[in-house]
Protein backbone atom coordinates (compact mmCIF):
# COMPACT_ATOMS: atom_id res chain seq x y z
CA UNK A 1 0.00 0.00 0.00
CA UNK A 2 1.07 3.35 -0.94
CA UNK A 3 -0.32 7.00 -0.62
CA UNK A 4 -1.70 8.44 -3.40
CA UNK A 5 1.13 10.19 -5.95
CA UNK A 6 0.25 14.07 -6.55
CA UNK A 7 1.47 15.09 -9.87
CA UNK A 8 4.74 15.45 -9.98
CA UNK A 9 5.08 19.13 -9.73
CA UNK A 10 2.28 19.08 -6.48
CA UNK A 11 4.86 20.33 -4.03
CA UNK A 12 6.83 22.93 -6.06
CA UNK A 13 3.39 24.48 -7.24
CA UNK A 14 1.53 23.82 -4.41
CA UNK A 15 -0.90 26.70 -3.70
CA UNK A 16 1.08 28.20 -0.38
CA UNK A 17 0.36 31.98 -0.81
CA UNK A 18 3.28 33.15 1.31
CA UNK A 19 5.70 30.27 -0.20
CA UNK A 20 8.30 31.18 -2.71
CA UNK A 21 8.57 28.77 -5.55
CA UNK A 22 11.61 26.31 -5.29
CA UNK A 23 13.61 28.58 -7.99
CA UNK A 24 12.22 31.70 -6.41
CA UNK A 25 16.22 32.60 -5.36
CA UNK A 26 17.24 32.79 -9.40
CA UNK A 27 15.90 36.05 -10.62
CA UNK A 28 16.97 37.72 -8.00
CA UNK A 29 20.49 36.34 -8.00
CA UNK A 30 20.60 37.33 -11.64
CA UNK A 31 19.83 41.07 -10.81
CA UNK A 32 22.37 40.63 -8.00
CA UNK A 33 25.19 39.21 -10.59
CA UNK A 34 24.05 41.67 -13.33
CA UNK A 35 24.30 44.63 -10.54
CA UNK A 36 27.56 43.52 -9.33
CA UNK A 37 28.83 43.94 -13.07
CA UNK A 38 27.07 46.77 -13.98
CA UNK A 39 29.66 50.03 -12.92
CA UNK A 40 31.64 48.63 -15.87
CA UNK A 41 29.23 50.37 -18.34
CA UNK A 42 27.69 52.81 -16.10
CA UNK A 43 29.12 56.46 -16.27
CA UNK A 44 29.03 58.08 -13.06
CA UNK A 45 25.20 59.86 -13.14
CA UNK A 46 23.66 56.59 -13.75
CA UNK A 47 25.66 54.62 -11.09
CA UNK A 48 24.40 57.08 -8.50
CA UNK A 49 20.79 56.75 -10.37
CA UNK A 50 21.20 52.88 -9.90
CA UNK A 51 22.46 54.09 -5.85
CA UNK A 52 19.29 56.10 -5.41
CA UNK A 53 17.38 53.46 -6.37
CA UNK A 54 19.01 50.63 -4.20
CA UNK A 55 18.32 52.47 -1.70
CA UNK A 56 15.01 53.07 -2.23
CA UNK A 57 14.56 49.19 -2.76
CA UNK A 58 15.53 48.71 0.87
CA UNK A 59 13.30 51.16 2.17
CA UNK A 60 10.90 49.77 0.18
CA UNK A 61 11.45 46.17 1.18
CA UNK A 62 11.30 47.31 4.59
CA UNK A 63 7.57 48.52 4.41
CA UNK A 64 6.67 45.13 2.38
CA UNK A 65 7.71 43.16 5.42
CA UNK A 66 5.11 45.65 7.74
CA UNK A 67 2.12 46.37 4.51
CA UNK A 68 2.70 43.41 2.08
CA UNK A 69 3.25 40.88 4.59
CA UNK A 70 1.59 41.33 7.78
CA UNK A 71 -0.61 43.77 6.35
CA UNK A 72 0.22 46.82 8.58
CA UNK A 73 -0.49 49.95 6.09
CA UNK A 74 1.97 52.44 7.83
CA UNK A 75 1.87 56.15 6.71
CA UNK A 76 4.86 57.55 8.82
CA UNK A 77 7.58 54.56 7.74
CA UNK A 78 9.63 57.60 6.48
CA UNK A 79 10.45 58.62 10.18
CA UNK A 80 12.68 55.50 10.73
CA UNK A 81 14.11 56.55 7.29
CA UNK A 82 15.08 59.88 8.18
CA UNK A 83 15.88 58.62 11.85
CA UNK A 84 18.74 56.58 10.25
CA UNK A 85 20.35 59.22 8.38
CA UNK A 86 19.93 61.54 11.23
CA UNK A 87 21.35 59.11 13.64
CA UNK A 88 24.26 58.50 11.01
CA UNK A 89 24.76 62.30 10.75
CA UNK A 90 24.85 62.63 14.48
CA UNK A 91 26.98 60.22 15.59
CA UNK A 92 29.72 60.66 12.76
CA UNK A 93 32.55 62.24 14.15
CA UNK A 94 33.16 65.81 12.87
CA UNK A 95 36.45 65.87 12.06
CA UNK A 96 37.18 62.47 11.05
CA UNK A 97 35.80 60.07 8.70
CA UNK A 98 33.38 57.86 10.79
CA UNK A 99 32.91 53.72 11.08
CA UNK A 100 31.07 52.18 8.30
CA UNK A 101 29.83 48.95 11.07
CA UNK A 102 29.21 51.29 13.70
CA UNK A 103 27.35 53.83 11.96
CA UNK A 104 25.12 51.41 10.16
CA UNK A 105 24.30 49.64 13.59
CA UNK A 106 23.70 53.29 15.39
CA UNK A 107 21.39 54.01 12.14
CA UNK A 108 19.51 50.66 12.32
CA UNK A 109 19.01 50.78 16.57
CA UNK A 110 18.05 54.86 17.08
CA UNK A 111 15.39 53.41 13.74
CA UNK A 112 14.37 50.50 15.56
CA UNK A 113 14.09 51.96 18.93
CA UNK A 114 11.53 54.93 17.53
CA UNK A 115 10.00 51.73 15.71
CA UNK A 116 9.33 50.27 19.28
CA UNK A 117 7.98 53.01 20.87
CA UNK A 118 5.82 53.89 17.70
CA UNK A 119 4.84 50.33 17.30
CA UNK A 120 4.29 49.45 20.96
CA UNK A 121 1.48 52.67 20.69
CA UNK A 122 0.30 52.53 17.59
CA UNK A 123 0.10 49.16 17.33
CA UNK A 124 -3.25 49.30 20.49
CA UNK A 125 -5.08 50.80 17.15
CA UNK A 126 -6.40 49.41 14.15
CA UNK A 127 -7.08 50.41 10.06
CA UNK A 128 -7.41 53.77 9.37
CA UNK A 129 -6.57 54.61 12.85
CA UNK A 130 -3.52 52.93 12.45
CA UNK A 131 -2.32 55.03 9.50
CA UNK A 132 -3.14 58.22 11.46
CA UNK A 133 -1.22 57.65 14.66
CA UNK A 134 1.78 56.42 12.72
CA UNK A 135 1.34 59.21 11.01
CA UNK A 136 0.92 61.73 13.58
CA UNK A 137 4.38 60.07 15.12
CA UNK A 138 5.99 60.24 11.77
CA UNK A 139 5.20 64.20 11.83
CA UNK A 140 5.87 64.59 15.66
CA UNK A 141 9.87 63.44 14.54
CA UNK A 142 9.84 65.41 11.50
CA UNK A 143 9.11 68.77 13.44
CA UNK A 144 11.35 67.92 16.04
CA UNK A 145 14.30 68.10 13.42
CA UNK A 146 12.86 70.74 11.48
CA UNK A 147 11.99 73.29 14.69
CA UNK A 148 15.10 72.57 16.85
CA UNK A 149 18.82 72.71 16.49
CA UNK A 150 19.26 69.14 17.12
CA UNK A 151 19.83 67.98 13.36
CA UNK A 152 20.59 72.34 12.20
CA UNK A 153 16.89 72.84 11.97
CA UNK A 154 14.71 72.88 8.40
CA UNK A 155 18.35 73.09 6.66
CA UNK A 156 19.28 69.77 7.87
CA UNK A 157 23.49 69.13 8.10
CA UNK A 158 26.02 67.66 6.38
CA UNK A 159 28.62 64.72 6.85
CA UNK A 160 32.06 66.65 7.02
CA UNK A 161 33.39 63.23 5.50
CA UNK A 162 31.78 60.15 4.78
CA UNK A 163 32.24 57.18 6.85
CA UNK A 164 34.68 54.54 6.15
CA UNK A 165 35.49 50.76 7.34
CA UNK A 166 39.43 50.40 8.25
CA UNK A 167 40.25 46.63 9.55
CA UNK A 168 43.68 45.63 10.30
CA UNK A 169 45.35 49.78 8.98
CA UNK A 170 43.85 48.79 5.67
CA UNK A 171 40.96 50.93 4.20
CA UNK A 172 38.79 48.55 2.82
CA UNK A 173 35.52 50.75 2.51
CA UNK A 174 35.80 54.47 1.86
CA UNK A 175 32.31 55.79 0.84
CA UNK A 176 33.92 59.30 -0.49
CA UNK A 177 34.31 56.48 -3.41
CA UNK A 178 31.54 56.49 -5.05
CA UNK A 179 32.14 53.03 -6.42
CA UNK A 180 32.52 51.80 -2.81
CA UNK A 181 28.93 53.25 -2.10
CA UNK A 182 27.61 51.49 -5.52
CA UNK A 183 28.79 48.30 -3.61
CA UNK A 184 28.03 48.59 -0.03
CA UNK A 185 24.19 49.44 -1.28
CA UNK A 186 24.34 46.29 -3.30
CA UNK A 187 25.64 44.45 -1.19
CA UNK A 188 23.62 45.90 2.17
CA UNK A 189 20.12 45.52 -0.71
CA UNK A 190 21.11 41.53 -1.21
CA UNK A 191 21.91 41.23 2.52
CA UNK A 192 18.05 42.98 3.34
CA UNK A 193 16.33 41.10 0.30
CA UNK A 194 18.12 37.47 1.55
CA UNK A 195 17.19 37.94 5.10
CA UNK A 196 13.21 39.09 4.29
CA UNK A 197 13.01 35.62 1.86
CA UNK A 198 14.30 33.72 4.91
CA UNK A 199 11.62 35.45 7.57
CA UNK A 200 8.79 35.01 4.94
CA UNK A 201 9.89 31.37 4.82
CA UNK A 202 10.37 31.47 8.66
CA UNK A 203 7.64 30.54 11.14
CA UNK A 204 7.63 33.61 11.97
CA UNK A 205 6.63 35.16 8.11
CA UNK A 206 4.07 32.42 8.26
CA UNK A 207 2.67 33.08 11.39
CA UNK A 208 3.02 37.17 9.99
CA UNK A 209 1.10 36.52 6.93
CA UNK A 210 -1.69 34.54 9.25
CA UNK A 211 -2.01 38.26 10.91
CA UNK A 212 -2.61 39.81 7.44
CA UNK A 213 -5.47 37.30 6.48
CA UNK A 214 -7.22 36.67 9.69
CA UNK A 215 -5.69 37.49 12.88
CA UNK A 216 -8.71 36.54 14.79
CA UNK A 217 -7.96 32.88 13.83
CA UNK A 218 -4.14 33.29 14.96
CA UNK A 219 -5.70 34.73 18.08
CA UNK A 220 -8.33 31.53 18.82
CA UNK A 221 -4.92 29.51 17.68
CA UNK A 222 -2.63 30.68 20.27
CA UNK A 223 -0.57 33.59 18.52
CA UNK A 224 0.09 36.33 20.75
CA UNK A 225 -0.06 38.54 17.85
CA UNK A 226 0.43 41.86 19.06
CA UNK A 227 3.92 40.87 19.90
CA UNK A 228 4.56 39.32 16.20
CA UNK A 229 3.35 42.84 15.37
CA UNK A 230 5.53 44.55 17.39
CA UNK A 231 8.77 42.48 16.42
CA UNK A 232 7.73 43.17 12.66
CA UNK A 233 7.13 46.76 13.18
CA UNK A 234 10.70 47.07 15.00
CA UNK A 235 11.89 44.98 11.86
CA UNK A 236 10.97 47.43 9.71
CA UNK A 237 11.82 50.00 11.49
CA UNK A 238 15.53 48.79 11.64
CA UNK A 239 15.69 48.21 7.83
CA UNK A 240 14.26 51.46 6.92
CA UNK A 241 17.19 53.07 9.26
CA UNK A 242 19.21 51.01 7.36
CA UNK A 243 18.18 52.63 3.95
CA UNK A 244 18.60 55.75 6.39
CA UNK A 245 22.49 55.04 6.88
CA UNK A 246 22.63 54.71 3.19
CA UNK A 247 20.93 57.87 1.94
CA UNK A 248 22.98 60.02 4.53
CA UNK A 249 26.39 58.30 3.47
CA UNK A 250 25.46 58.26 -0.44
CA UNK A 251 24.44 62.10 -0.11
CA UNK A 252 26.41 63.81 2.58
CA UNK A 253 23.32 65.71 3.86
CA UNK A 254 20.26 64.82 6.21
CA UNK A 255 17.30 67.05 6.24
CA UNK A 256 13.82 66.91 7.61
CA UNK A 257 12.57 66.12 4.07
CA UNK A 258 13.63 62.70 4.41
CA UNK A 259 11.03 61.92 7.19
CA UNK A 260 8.39 63.83 5.84
CA UNK A 261 4.76 62.40 5.10
CA UNK A 262 5.94 62.68 1.59
CA UNK A 263 8.15 60.18 1.74
CA UNK A 264 5.96 58.13 3.78
CA UNK A 265 3.50 58.35 0.66
CA UNK A 266 6.74 57.61 -1.55
CA UNK A 267 7.64 54.00 -0.24
CA UNK A 268 3.70 53.47 -0.01
CA UNK A 269 3.35 54.15 -3.74
CA UNK A 270 6.68 51.98 -4.36
CA UNK A 271 5.35 48.92 -3.23
CA UNK A 272 1.65 49.53 -4.51
CA UNK A 273 2.87 50.50 -7.96
CA UNK A 274 5.32 47.24 -7.80
CA UNK A 275 2.83 44.65 -6.22
CA UNK A 276 1.78 44.09 -2.79
CA UNK A 277 2.87 41.07 -1.28
CA UNK A 278 6.08 39.96 -2.77
CA UNK A 279 9.64 40.91 -2.41
CA UNK A 280 10.58 41.56 -5.89
CA UNK A 281 7.34 43.43 -6.34
CA UNK A 282 8.63 46.00 -3.53
CA UNK A 283 12.18 46.15 -6.08
CA UNK A 284 10.49 46.75 -8.78
CA UNK A 285 8.24 49.14 -7.58
CA UNK A 286 11.15 51.05 -6.31
CA UNK A 287 12.82 50.89 -9.61
CA UNK A 288 9.74 51.97 -11.33
CA UNK A 289 9.19 54.80 -8.90
CA UNK A 290 12.97 56.44 -9.19
CA UNK A 291 12.81 55.65 -13.23
CA UNK A 292 9.58 57.86 -12.91
CA UNK A 293 10.12 60.45 -11.50
CA UNK A 294 13.72 60.90 -12.82
CA UNK A 295 11.85 61.33 -16.14
CA UNK A 296 8.87 63.32 -15.53
CA UNK A 297 11.46 65.61 -13.35
CA UNK A 298 13.66 65.86 -16.36
CA UNK A 299 14.04 69.21 -18.47
CA UNK A 300 16.04 68.21 -20.74
CA UNK A 301 13.66 65.80 -21.84
CA UNK A 302 9.99 67.57 -20.80
CA UNK A 303 11.09 71.13 -21.18
CA UNK A 304 10.69 73.11 -17.29
CA UNK A 305 6.94 73.67 -17.66
CA UNK A 306 6.12 69.89 -17.29
CA UNK A 307 9.61 68.76 -15.48
CA UNK A 308 8.50 71.35 -12.93
CA UNK A 309 5.37 69.78 -12.22
CA UNK A 310 6.39 65.98 -11.74
CA UNK A 311 4.39 65.68 -8.81
CA UNK A 312 1.27 66.30 -11.20
CA UNK A 313 2.26 63.92 -13.95
CA UNK A 314 3.82 61.51 -11.40
CA UNK A 315 0.66 61.26 -9.71
CA UNK A 316 -1.53 60.78 -12.40
CA UNK A 317 0.81 57.83 -13.96
CA UNK A 318 0.45 56.15 -10.19
CA UNK A 319 -3.34 56.46 -11.01
CA UNK A 320 -2.86 55.26 -14.37
CA UNK A 321 -0.74 52.28 -12.69
CA UNK A 322 -3.19 51.78 -10.21
CA UNK A 323 -6.46 51.51 -12.57
CA UNK A 324 -5.01 49.15 -14.92
CA UNK A 325 -2.35 47.18 -12.99
CA UNK A 326 -4.42 46.65 -9.80
CA UNK A 327 -1.63 43.43 -9.29
CA UNK A 328 0.93 45.89 -9.86
CA UNK A 329 3.70 45.55 -11.65
CA UNK A 330 4.27 42.09 -10.89
CA UNK A 331 0.85 41.25 -12.24
CA UNK A 332 2.15 41.82 -16.14
CA UNK A 333 4.38 38.72 -16.02
CA UNK A 334 1.48 36.36 -14.23
CA UNK A 335 -1.14 37.69 -16.70
CA UNK A 336 1.34 36.59 -19.59
CA UNK A 337 1.96 33.03 -17.64
CA UNK A 338 -1.48 32.41 -16.70
CA UNK A 339 -3.87 31.32 -19.71
CA UNK A 340 -6.84 34.16 -19.43
CA UNK A 341 -10.01 32.90 -19.00
CA UNK A 342 -12.44 32.89 -22.08
CA UNK A 343 -14.87 34.98 -21.89
CA UNK B 1 -18.38 10.10 34.80
CA UNK B 2 -15.38 12.09 36.36
CA UNK B 3 -15.78 14.28 39.55
CA UNK B 4 -13.74 16.95 38.48
CA UNK B 5 -15.21 18.91 35.17
CA UNK B 6 -12.24 19.43 32.89
CA UNK B 7 -13.67 23.34 32.51
CA UNK B 8 -15.52 24.64 35.09
CA UNK B 9 -17.16 28.03 34.50
CA UNK B 10 -19.66 29.83 37.50
CA UNK B 11 -21.46 32.88 37.03
CA UNK B 12 -20.39 33.91 34.40
CA UNK B 13 -21.91 37.38 33.10
CA UNK B 14 -21.40 39.47 30.65
CA UNK B 15 -22.75 42.95 30.27
CA UNK B 16 -22.69 45.33 26.92
CA UNK B 17 -24.06 48.47 28.42
CA UNK B 18 -27.73 48.00 29.60
CA UNK B 19 -27.87 44.78 27.83
CA UNK B 20 -26.64 41.32 29.71
CA UNK B 21 -26.42 39.07 27.37
CA UNK B 22 -24.85 36.60 29.39
CA UNK B 23 -26.38 36.44 32.95
CA UNK B 24 -24.71 34.66 35.69
CA UNK B 25 -24.51 30.91 33.75
CA UNK B 26 -22.33 28.50 35.36
CA UNK B 27 -21.58 25.38 33.26
CA UNK B 28 -19.35 22.56 33.68
CA UNK B 29 -17.58 20.24 30.98
CA UNK B 30 -15.85 17.02 31.27
CA UNK B 31 -13.89 14.88 29.31
CA UNK B 32 -16.13 12.44 27.45
CA UNK B 33 -19.08 14.05 27.16
CA UNK B 34 -21.08 16.34 24.49
CA UNK B 35 -22.51 19.55 26.30
CA UNK B 36 -25.25 20.80 23.98
CA UNK B 37 -26.52 24.59 24.55
CA UNK B 38 -29.27 25.51 23.03
CA UNK B 39 -31.37 28.59 22.51
CA UNK B 40 -33.50 30.78 20.67
CA UNK B 41 -31.24 33.44 18.66
CA UNK B 42 -29.79 35.85 20.84
CA UNK B 43 -30.34 33.90 23.73
CA UNK B 44 -26.10 34.53 24.44
CA UNK B 45 -24.65 30.95 23.33
CA UNK B 46 -21.57 32.87 20.82
CA UNK B 47 -21.29 35.04 24.23
CA UNK B 48 -20.80 32.19 25.98
CA UNK B 49 -18.35 30.68 23.83
CA UNK B 50 -16.71 33.82 23.33
CA UNK B 51 -16.18 34.51 26.97
CA UNK B 52 -15.00 30.86 27.38
CA UNK B 53 -12.19 31.16 24.81
CA UNK B 54 -11.37 34.81 26.46
CA UNK B 55 -12.28 36.04 22.91
CA UNK B 56 -13.71 39.21 25.30
CA UNK B 57 -13.80 39.38 28.94
CA UNK B 58 -15.94 38.93 31.53
CA UNK B 59 -18.17 41.59 33.60
CA UNK B 60 -17.78 38.85 36.04
CA UNK B 61 -17.68 35.20 36.99
CA UNK B 62 -14.70 32.71 37.02
CA UNK B 63 -13.45 30.25 34.99
CA UNK B 64 -11.34 27.22 35.88
CA UNK B 65 -9.52 24.75 33.47
CA UNK B 66 -8.30 21.03 35.62
CA UNK B 67 -9.13 22.99 38.80
CA UNK B 68 -6.77 26.79 37.55
CA UNK B 69 -7.99 29.85 37.54
CA UNK B 70 -7.98 31.67 34.00
CA UNK B 71 -10.35 33.87 34.18
CA UNK B 72 -7.99 36.26 33.60
CA UNK B 73 -5.56 35.00 30.43
CA UNK B 74 -6.08 36.26 27.42
CA UNK B 75 -7.26 33.79 24.49
CA UNK B 76 -4.39 33.25 23.07
CA UNK B 77 -2.23 31.71 26.74
CA UNK B 78 -5.82 29.88 27.09
CA UNK B 79 -6.17 28.59 23.85
CA UNK B 80 -2.38 27.28 24.50
CA UNK B 81 -3.35 25.62 27.72
CA UNK B 82 -6.41 23.60 25.82
CA UNK B 83 -9.14 25.49 24.92
CA UNK B 84 -9.83 25.26 21.54
CA UNK B 85 -13.30 27.09 19.58
CA UNK B 86 -14.58 27.05 16.24
CA UNK B 87 -16.62 29.79 14.75
CA UNK B 88 -20.19 30.19 13.45
CA UNK B 89 -18.84 32.13 10.45
CA UNK B 90 -16.37 29.88 9.41
CA UNK B 91 -12.75 31.84 9.98
CA UNK B 92 -10.04 30.25 7.93
CA UNK B 93 -7.24 31.46 5.79
CA UNK B 94 -8.68 31.32 2.18
CA UNK B 95 -5.73 31.76 0.68
CA UNK B 96 -3.73 29.45 1.88
CA UNK B 97 -3.73 25.68 1.00
CA UNK B 98 -5.80 23.47 3.23
CA UNK B 99 -2.58 22.10 4.84
CA UNK B 100 -1.12 24.99 5.73
CA UNK B 101 -4.30 26.22 7.42
CA UNK B 102 -3.73 23.16 9.98
CA UNK B 103 -0.16 23.76 9.72
CA UNK B 104 -0.22 27.33 11.03
CA UNK B 105 -2.52 26.41 13.47
CA UNK B 106 -0.42 23.84 14.76
CA UNK B 107 2.42 25.88 14.48
CA UNK B 108 0.71 27.87 17.53
CA UNK B 109 1.91 25.19 19.75
CA UNK B 110 5.35 25.08 18.43
CA UNK B 111 6.19 29.23 17.67
CA UNK B 112 9.75 29.82 18.15
CA UNK B 113 9.48 32.49 15.78
CA UNK B 114 13.37 32.88 16.26
CA UNK B 115 14.36 29.84 13.78
CA UNK B 116 14.68 32.70 10.72
CA UNK B 117 16.99 29.60 9.19
CA UNK B 118 14.16 27.12 9.38
CA UNK B 119 11.11 26.72 6.92
CA UNK B 120 7.95 26.88 8.23
CA UNK B 121 7.31 24.21 5.70
CA UNK B 122 9.47 21.65 7.27
CA UNK B 123 8.86 22.23 10.97
CA UNK B 124 7.95 18.71 11.77
CA UNK B 125 6.09 18.67 15.26
CA UNK B 126 3.33 21.20 13.42
CA UNK B 127 3.10 19.25 10.23
CA UNK B 128 2.25 16.10 12.34
CA UNK B 129 -0.10 17.76 13.80
CA UNK B 130 -1.82 19.41 11.02
CA UNK B 131 -1.99 15.95 9.26
CA UNK B 132 -3.42 14.04 12.20
CA UNK B 133 -5.91 16.77 12.69
CA UNK B 134 -7.10 17.07 9.19
CA UNK B 135 -7.29 13.11 9.32
CA UNK B 136 -8.93 13.30 11.72
CA UNK B 137 -11.22 15.52 10.20
CA UNK B 138 -11.27 13.46 6.46
CA UNK B 139 -9.97 16.28 4.57
CA UNK B 140 -6.51 14.21 4.01
CA UNK B 141 -7.75 13.85 0.59
CA UNK B 142 -7.42 18.24 -0.48
CA UNK B 143 -3.98 18.90 1.54
CA UNK B 144 -2.74 21.14 -1.39
CA UNK B 145 -6.20 22.69 -2.29
CA UNK B 146 -6.34 26.94 -1.76
CA UNK B 147 -9.39 26.49 1.48
CA UNK B 148 -11.03 29.08 -0.14
CA UNK B 149 -11.88 27.12 -3.47
CA UNK B 150 -13.69 24.47 -1.44
CA UNK B 151 -17.28 23.91 -0.47
CA UNK B 152 -19.18 25.36 2.46
CA UNK B 153 -19.24 22.22 4.22
CA UNK B 154 -15.71 21.19 3.70
CA UNK B 155 -14.73 24.54 5.10
CA UNK B 156 -16.94 23.89 7.81
CA UNK B 157 -14.91 20.49 8.34
CA UNK B 158 -11.44 22.62 8.46
CA UNK B 159 -12.63 24.97 10.86
CA UNK B 160 -13.14 21.89 13.28
CA UNK B 161 -9.65 20.18 11.88
CA UNK B 162 -7.79 23.87 12.18
CA UNK B 163 -9.22 23.96 15.84
CA UNK B 164 -7.93 20.29 16.81
CA UNK B 165 -4.40 21.00 15.30
CA UNK B 166 -3.89 22.94 17.86
CA UNK B 167 -4.58 19.70 20.47
CA UNK B 168 -7.16 21.45 22.71
CA UNK B 169 -8.69 19.26 25.75
CA UNK B 170 -11.48 21.38 25.16
CA UNK B 171 -13.88 21.80 22.25
CA UNK B 172 -16.27 24.80 22.27
CA UNK B 173 -17.73 24.04 18.33
CA UNK B 174 -19.78 27.18 17.66
CA UNK B 175 -22.75 26.19 15.34
CA UNK B 176 -20.65 23.44 13.13
CA UNK B 177 -23.45 21.94 11.41
CA UNK B 178 -25.11 25.28 10.35
CA UNK B 179 -25.50 25.69 6.54
CA UNK B 180 -24.61 21.75 6.10
CA UNK B 181 -26.20 18.94 3.84
CA UNK B 182 -27.85 15.78 5.37
CA UNK B 183 -24.47 13.81 4.34
CA UNK B 184 -22.14 16.59 5.78
CA UNK B 185 -23.97 16.85 8.80
CA UNK B 186 -23.66 12.93 9.45
CA UNK B 187 -20.13 13.20 9.00
CA UNK B 188 -19.65 15.95 11.61
CA UNK B 189 -21.61 14.14 14.19
CA UNK B 190 -20.07 10.98 13.69
CA UNK B 191 -16.52 12.89 13.83
CA UNK B 192 -17.97 14.35 17.24
CA UNK B 193 -18.34 10.79 18.35
CA UNK B 194 -14.76 10.18 17.76
CA UNK B 195 -13.80 13.34 19.39
CA UNK B 196 -15.82 12.49 22.07
CA UNK B 197 -13.72 10.41 24.05
CA UNK B 198 -10.70 12.34 24.75
CA UNK B 199 -12.31 15.84 25.00
CA UNK B 200 -14.69 17.98 26.74
CA UNK B 201 -16.89 19.34 23.99
CA UNK B 202 -19.19 22.12 24.47
CA UNK B 203 -21.29 22.20 21.03
CA UNK B 204 -24.03 24.93 20.33
CA UNK B 205 -26.21 24.07 17.80
CA UNK B 206 -30.06 24.70 16.16
CA UNK B 207 -30.31 21.20 14.68
CA UNK B 208 -32.55 19.76 17.44
CA UNK B 209 -32.29 16.46 16.15
CA UNK B 210 -28.36 16.24 15.94
CA UNK B 211 -28.15 17.80 19.65
CA UNK B 212 -30.64 15.18 21.02
CA UNK B 213 -28.67 12.51 19.49
CA UNK B 214 -25.22 13.40 20.43
CA UNK B 215 -25.33 15.54 24.00
CA UNK B 216 -25.09 13.76 26.81
CA UNK B 217 -25.93 16.85 29.14
CA UNK B 218 -28.16 20.25 27.58
CA UNK B 219 -28.28 23.30 28.84
CA UNK B 220 -31.10 25.71 27.74
CA UNK B 221 -30.19 29.13 27.35
CA UNK B 222 -32.85 32.23 27.29
CA UNK B 223 -32.19 35.60 27.33
CA UNK B 224 -28.52 35.40 28.52
CA UNK B 225 -29.82 32.98 31.44
CA UNK B 226 -29.86 29.40 31.80
CA UNK B 227 -33.13 27.94 32.50
CA UNK B 228 -32.58 24.49 32.74
CA UNK B 229 -30.17 21.76 32.05
CA UNK B 230 -29.72 18.21 32.50
CA UNK B 231 -29.62 15.01 30.18
CA UNK B 232 -32.01 14.82 26.92
CA UNK B 233 -34.96 13.46 28.58
CA UNK B 234 -35.00 15.84 31.25
CA UNK B 235 -34.60 18.88 29.14
CA UNK B 236 -37.46 17.12 26.85
CA UNK B 237 -39.37 17.03 29.74
CA UNK B 238 -39.21 20.42 31.75
CA UNK B 239 -42.50 21.93 31.06
CA UNK B 240 -40.26 25.53 31.30
CA UNK B 241 -38.06 24.59 28.36
CA UNK B 242 -41.02 23.31 25.91
CA UNK B 243 -42.60 26.47 26.45
CA UNK B 244 -39.40 29.07 25.77
CA UNK B 245 -37.92 26.69 22.91
CA UNK B 246 -39.20 23.97 21.74
CA UNK B 247 -42.63 24.47 21.79
CA UNK B 248 -41.62 27.71 19.20
CA UNK B 249 -39.55 24.72 17.20
CA UNK B 250 -42.87 22.87 16.73
CA UNK B 251 -45.11 25.47 15.53
CA UNK B 252 -42.55 27.16 13.25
Amino acid sequence: MHSPTLPASAGAAAPHAVTPRRVAWLAPALVAVALAFAPLVLGAYYQELVVQIMIYAIFALSLELLAGTTGLVSLGHAAFFGIGAYATALFAPQYAPGSVPLLLVLAMLAAAGYALLVGALSLRTREVYFIMVTLAFAQMAYFVFHDTAIGGGSDGMYLTMRPVFELGGALLVDLERPRHRYFLALGLLVLCYAFLALVLRSRFGHALAGIRINEQRMRAAGYQTYRYKLAAFVLAGALAGMAGFLSAAKNGVVNPELLSWHESGAVLMMIILGGLGSLRGAVIGAVAFVLLKEFYSSEALLGSAIAGRWQLTLGLTMIAFVALLPKGLIGIGRRFTFPRKPS
Amino acid sequence: MNATPLMQATGLTRRFGGLVAVDGVSIDLHRGQVHAVIGTNGAGKSTLINLLSGEIPLSSGQIRLEGRDITTLAQPRRARSGVGRSYQRTTIFPALSVLENCRLAAQAGHQRPWTLWQGAQSCRASLGAAHAALEAAGLSDALYQPAGSMSHGKKRQLEIAMCLATNPQVLLLDEPLAGMGAEESERMLAMLERLRPGHAILLVEHDMNAVFRVADVITVMVNGAVIASGNPQEVRASPEVQRAYLGEQAHA
